[in-house]
């Protein structure tokens, strides 16, 4: 297969497709049990999951670096199998583990990085030296990586994964372990990336945040399977509408609160000192309620509007919370040190 | 003694012997290493018995078999002190610390699981020997003599070890454990009598205290006992002196939290 | 080799000499070690060049090369050690994702057991020589001991290398010492080969390679020019090397099982 036929992928030049795929290990069960996605050009797409769930595989497949059980995927429009290195030519990767050198410089991984990749020793400084810049470490570029915080290696492991101005870029749960400001400044350059550059990212997290913030749209995995895909708002209006809350300033007054935010919509839990119903006309009823209330006179202390979160949406498609599902990662230790040897079944 | 002492010494011990024996990485290489030096002492250097001047009618293999004793003796105790850092730098030793009432018990503890693997070790290297022809011509009594040597030196060696192990309470400490221990075991007569040293390492051997182990020790399998006061006074006074230096240790443990 | 394999390996390389330079806690004990035996041994047994049949009236001269395999024997360890970190790290798989080829990687690597081997050889020869130690073969005799040193310790790297891809554990790795240092013992490490007298012993040193690589440096230190025993010591170190880095290979390839 030529280049040129092979760049006709369904996902384009700059897309991933994932058909059917699927990666056993010897022990255990399937960690992807036969997941579809796409990914269009220059677009972020989240992948969500509590640890275990299958992302780490998956993108280890869609980086060649794990050949899959079953089914096939394309990334840049290339077979992940069939053409592995034109796969990685095109790709940039930033893997879970910030892989790094403790005893090498921000500027010696650099060096490396691009020859690596075949640069010209002109192109290696200048791309060096200006990602080095973009991700704020040019003052830290001459000091070994041992002494880095957990945010400046992360933000060396992103230029480096960019040192071939790849197309599209995977990250692995980039943002694991950071500090709030870290981790805002690493959501800013993937967002400038996308936006400025037009590189398709492809991003696990197991932070419903950072997803909501950051992905363009989301795919929910859980025990190897898809089981949610959509943009955050749509996933969000898919598994309910908001919930309305009012607390009245007079505690007598909450049955009447209550019969009153009943014509709105169907009682709903959680309001311990006044009424909740979910809103039956979406986002647009708040106005009418608060209009009605105020027409019978009931005086509110607060009033409040919860939007449905990502957890919702995970709690709806797997019957659990996903901080609740965080405690599998014990139960899946075996399986992501088999990730690491890579064993095929 | 107190009954906490007790009772703290004996969980610790039975703890790490537990270890010891169920973890093939710890007990594989404590029995397999002297056997190893042993083979090689004995076996590859035994024409060194025929050199002018050497004097050791018991022969080579008994005059090897009681280096590789002491220094097994002395290398059991190093070995407690990794697994006295390692317990320390993954927080089981502050297990202990909380539980001990008498902490003294803790360092007890560890020192009566070194002596019991060294027992270990000993017995496999004392049958490996004899199947190998080695001669014994001293008496039982000699030959207690000569254990008991053997255990001091192991309880000495675990004193220090839990002393750098209790400070440094990082695995990271190990080659300052070893490093003392395995310097001081070679500048001994190792190979050859004392009289047949030379130079430097003569001088050096002639004030170092392995030395008066070695020579007593095999006084004592050829049943002909040399300078057992002196050995025995090393063996009593360096217990007593690094059993201060690894109290110290436990001190700065306690510090730490 | 082409342009690119051979900036891929001559960076690798410098990674690898950077890595081994900035690592005292490797290179210290490679040095002080061998050097502390030495001592310790040729003082110890310098009275058995007294047994007849011994080759030389200095022991220090034939335990000199017990430093050279000594050193080898840290090779087999560092360089094993970071490789096996870099598996454990990740580093290998951001490295599997470049185009680089197997062969520039284990090339590369194999650059920082040069160096180590060359700063090893160089030390233990000249400490050794300025205690009074003999080499008959003069000053070509120096640059062979240092081109055998070099050998040994690139062919011992391999094996290294091939545990850390076999294992991916940098403590697997650490675990090779001991085995190598049986190879050492039951050599004619202490005593020439017609000295030994127990049986299994001499049978045992008499087939093991380590004696006919210490006897290559040893023929060069006590006997001077022998082309057959230094021929056999290249030859056994090249032996080991290839078969180390086809098995490095090989390994290299079940690890990295990018498409």
């Amino acid at each position: 297969m030529n280049a040129e036929n092979s760049t006709k992928g369904t996902a384009g030049t700059d897309g991933i497709e994932a058909i059917g795929l699927v990666r056993e290990f010897k022990k255990g069960p399937r960690a992807v049990d036969g997941i579809d996605l796409r990914v269009e050009p220059g677009e972020i797409y989240g992948f969500l999951g509590p640890n275990g769930a299958g992302k780490s595989t998956t993108v280890l497949m869609l980086t060649t670096l794990l050949p899959p059980t079953a089914g096939t995927a394309r990334v840049a429009g290339f077979d992940i199998v069939k053409e592995g290195p034109r796969v990685r030519s095109a790709i940039g990767a930033a893997l879970q583990e910030a892989a790094l050198d403790p005893l090498l410089t921000g500027t010696e991984h650099m060096r490396l990085q691009t020859s690596l990749h075949g640069l010209g020793k002109a192109e290696r400084e200048r791309r060096g030296g200006e990602l080095l810049e973009r991700v704020g470490l040019t003052r830290a570029a001459d000091r070994k990586v041992g002494g880095y915080s957990g945010g400046m290696k992360r933000r060396l492991d992103l230029a480096l994964a960019l040192a071939h101005e790849p197309r599209i870029l995977f990250l692995d749960e980039p943002t694991t372990g950071l500090d709030i400001q870290s981790r805002t400044a690493l959501w800013e350059e993937v967002a400038r990336l996308a936006a400025e550059d037009g590189v398709t990212v492809f991003l696990t997290t197991q932070y419903l945040e950072e997803a909501d913030v950051l992905a363009d749209r989301v795919g929910i995995i859980d025990h190897g399977n898809i089981v949610a895909e959509g943009t955050p708002t749509e996933l969000k209006a898919e598994i309910g509408r908001p919930t309305v809350e009012a607390v009245p300033c007079n505690p007598e007054e909450r049955e009447h609160t209550a019969a009153v935010l009943a014509r709105f919509g169907e009682p709903a839990d959680g309001a311990a000192k006044g009424a909740a119903v979910l809103l039956s006309g979406g986002d647009a009823g708040l106005a009418e309620v608060v209009r009605a209330l105020d027409s019978e006179g009931i005086k509110i202390e607060t009033l409040q509007l919860h939007a449905p979160s990502l957890d919702d949406v995970f709690l709806a498609k797997t019957g659990r919370s996903l901080e609740g599902a965080e405690e599998a990662v014990e139960e899946t230790e075996d399986e992501r040190a088999e990730v690491g040897a890579a064993e095929p079944a | 003694m107190s009954a906490d002492f007790r009772n703290i010494a004996r969980a610790v011990a039975w703890r790490s012997v537990h270890n010891f024996l169920t973890n093939k990485a710890l007990l594989i290489p404590a029995l397999i290493f002297p056997l190893f030096f042993f083979a090689s002492f004995a076996g590859g250097l035994s024409a060194v018995s025929n050199v002018p001047g050497f004097d050791f009618p018991t022969g080579y293999t008994a005059f090897q078999y009681v280096f590789v004793l002491m220094q097994s003796a002395a290398f059991g105790g190093v070995f407690t002190g990794f697994g006295i850092a390692r317990d320390f730098e993954s927080g089981f030793g502050r297990r202990y610390l909380l539980a001990a009432t008498d902490r003294r018990g803790i360092i007890a503890g560890y020192g009566i699981a070194a002596l019991l693997r060294a027992f270990v070790t000993w017995a496999v290297l004392t049958a490996v020997a004899l199947v190998a022809g080695m001669q014994i011509d001293g008496s039982p009594i000699d030959l207690v003599g000569m254990y008991t040597l053997a255990i001091l030196v192991n309880i000495t060696a675990t004193l220090w070890a839990a002393g750098v192990a209790l400070r440094v309470r990082s695995i990271q400490g190990g080659p300052l454990m070893q490093l003392p221990i395995f310097l001081i075991l070679f500048v001994a007569p190792v190979y050859v009598p004392l009289s047949l040293l030379s130079g430097w390492i003569h001088a050096v051997a002639s004030v170092n205290p392995v030395t008066a182990l070695l020579e007593a020790g095999r006084g004592f399998i050829s049943g002909e006992p040399t300078v057992i006061g002196l050995a025995f006074a090393l063996g009593i006074i360096l217990p007593i002196l690094f059993a201060l230096w690894s109290r110290g240790g436990l001190r700065r443990a306690e510090a730490a939290g | 080799m082409t342009h690119e394999l051979g900036t891929q390996v001559g960076q690798l390389a410098r990674r690898s000499v950077i890595r081994t330079l900035r690592q005292p806690a490797q290179i210290v004990p490679s040095l002080i070690f061998p050097l502390f035996l030495l001592a310790v041994n040729s003082g110890g047994l310098k009275s058995v060049t007294n047994l007849p049949g011994f080759p030389t009236d200095s022991y220090l001269t034939f335990a000199l090369a017990i430093t050279f395999m000594q050193g080898a024997l840290f090779s087999v360890i560092n360089s094993g050690t970071d490789l096996a970190r870099d598996i454990e790290t990740g580093f290998l798989n951001r490295m599997a994702l470049t185009p680089l080829r197997g062969s520039a990687l284990l090339s590369g690597l194999l650059a920082g057991s040069l160096l180590l081997g060359l700063m090893q050889a160089l030390a233990y020869l000249i400490i050794g020589l300025a205690f009074g130690a003999e080499l008959v073969a003069g000053v070509g005799g120096f640059f062979v001991i240092i081109a055998l040193s070099v050998s040994v310790t690139v062919a011992f790297g391999t094996i290294g290398m091939f545990a850390a891809l076999r294992t991916g554990s940098g403590e697997a790795v650490q675990g090779l010492f001991p085995v190598f240092f049986v190879f050492l013992f039951l050599s004619s490490m202490a005593l020439p080969l017609n000295l030994i007298q127990t049986d299994w012993f001499h049978t045992v040193a008499s087939i093991n390679p380590v004696s006919y690589l210490l006897q290559a440096f040893r023929s060069l230190l006590i006997e001077g020019w022998e082309p057959s025993k230094i021929a056999l010591g290249f030859g056994i170190a090249l032996g080991i090397g290839t078969l180390g880095m086809l098995a490095a290979s090989s390994a290299l390839k079940s690890r990295l099982v990018r498409t």
